[in-house]
């Protein structure tokens, strides 16, 4: 149980940290300055439920790592975030889409999780949900502009929409650790809320003027390790200065 | 993303109000192209740190405003007319205020 905890601990974690590490790429590359803004307060906020998954991971695992040890030591066949959060911010548009995937997701997950058995987890569950629920209203908000504002817009969204849309499917994978999780009221299996996912994501693509992609692959690998190539290029950067100064701090 | 003219959409103003029942105060503006873009951008600007419970936006041009250069003449108080100021009634005796 606690190896499974431990591991969903990744899971979570990983993807808030990197998604995070993607919109801190942007900060004063905004398309403009309050947008800049915008994506850079939402990084702090993925960055901060990073770091509060990692350091409770590190804890559950009893091996004294903390939180700045998993996310700057580990290689990237150990990292546990879904595919969708590394991939590069190719446009405005594919970070909008990404993040309004990830924050329905979101949603959902941390709404689940504040009823559970684990005080702990339960609490970041209600905490999160409060900060998801804003990202959703940004992201949400911009799924609808940019789908009803203009020709290029839309067709730029649409592309995003399609591209990305083949990595939502590993969102919803529910393992062995994760049944064990479910069974005991710590975690909700991932499966139980695609439905859910599914209406809410169906519901904006109709505001923002967007059919569901009718393809049945779906992308997966994050969640047993085996990373898109864009997650090396990513940690080699965010890990450099732990990698070449070890135990730097300032 | 271009730099060419101004690309930051119109201008919106900004007011905050501390506590629930206190009159909103101006805080500042923001950019943003629609209402919900600008009361976001105006959220994270300038209530991220607890600053505030209430929170509006306005459109800039949708305020009326004196022109500086009409100043002068259309606050002046028009001090040379003594009768405008309330100086002349005699208060009764015993009556803190009129």
């Amino acid at each position: 149980m606690k190896n499974a905890l431990f591991q969903y601990l990744l899971r979570v974690g990983d993807t808030n940290l990197v998604l995070s590490h993607r919109l801190s790429e942007l900060c004063s590359r905004g398309p403009f300055l309050e947008e800049d803004i915008a994506l850079t307060n939402i990084a702090l906020d993925h960055i901060g439920q990073a770091e509060a998954l990692l350091k409770y991971a590190g804890e559950v695992e009893g091996r004294g790592r903390s939180e700045d040890d998993l996310a700057y030591l580990r290689s990237e066949v150990e990292f546990r975030n879904c595919l969708l959060v590394e991939q590069p911010n190719t446009d405005f548009a594919y970070v909008i889409v990404r993040q309004f995937f990830i924050d329905v997701w979101e949603g959902l997950l941390y709404n689940a999780l504040s009823t559970s058995k684990d005080e702990t987890l339960a609490g970041m569950g209600t905490r999160f949900a409060k900060e998801t629920a804003y990202h959703f209203r940004h992201s949400g908000s911009w799924m609808v502009r940019l789908g009803q504002g203009t020709e290029e817009s839309h067709r730029r969204l649409d592309q995003a929409f399609r591209d990305l849309w083949h990595y939502t499917g590993e969102l919803f994978e529910t393992d062995d650790n994760e049944t064990q999780l479910a069974e005991a009221g710590i975690a909700p299996r991932s499966d139980s809320f695609r439905a859910a996912w599914l209406d809410k994501v169906k519901q904006v693509a109709e505001d923002a003027g967007l059919a569901l992609p009718a393809t049945d692959y779906m992308a997966s690998g994050g969640r047993v390790g085996i990373h898109s190539e864009h997650l090396g290029h990513l940690l080699a950067e965010m890990q450099y200065l732990q990698r070449a100064y070890p135990g730097a701090k300032w | 993303m271009s730099h060419t003219t101004d690309t930051q959409g119109p201008l919106w103003e900004v007011f905050t109000q501390k506590k629930s029942g206190q009159p909103f105060t101006h805080a500042g503006s923001v950019h943003a192209f629609d209402k919900e873009m600008a009361i976001e951008n105006a959220r994270d600007l300038y209530t991220r740190r607890g600053e505030a419970t209430g929170l509006w936006v306005v459109p800039a041009e949708a305020i009326v405003a004196v022109q500086p250069d009409e100043a002068a003449p259309f606050f002046d108080p028009s001090d040379d007319k003594v009768y405008r100021y309330p100086t002349f009634y005699e208060v009764p005796e015993g009556a803190k205020n009129i």
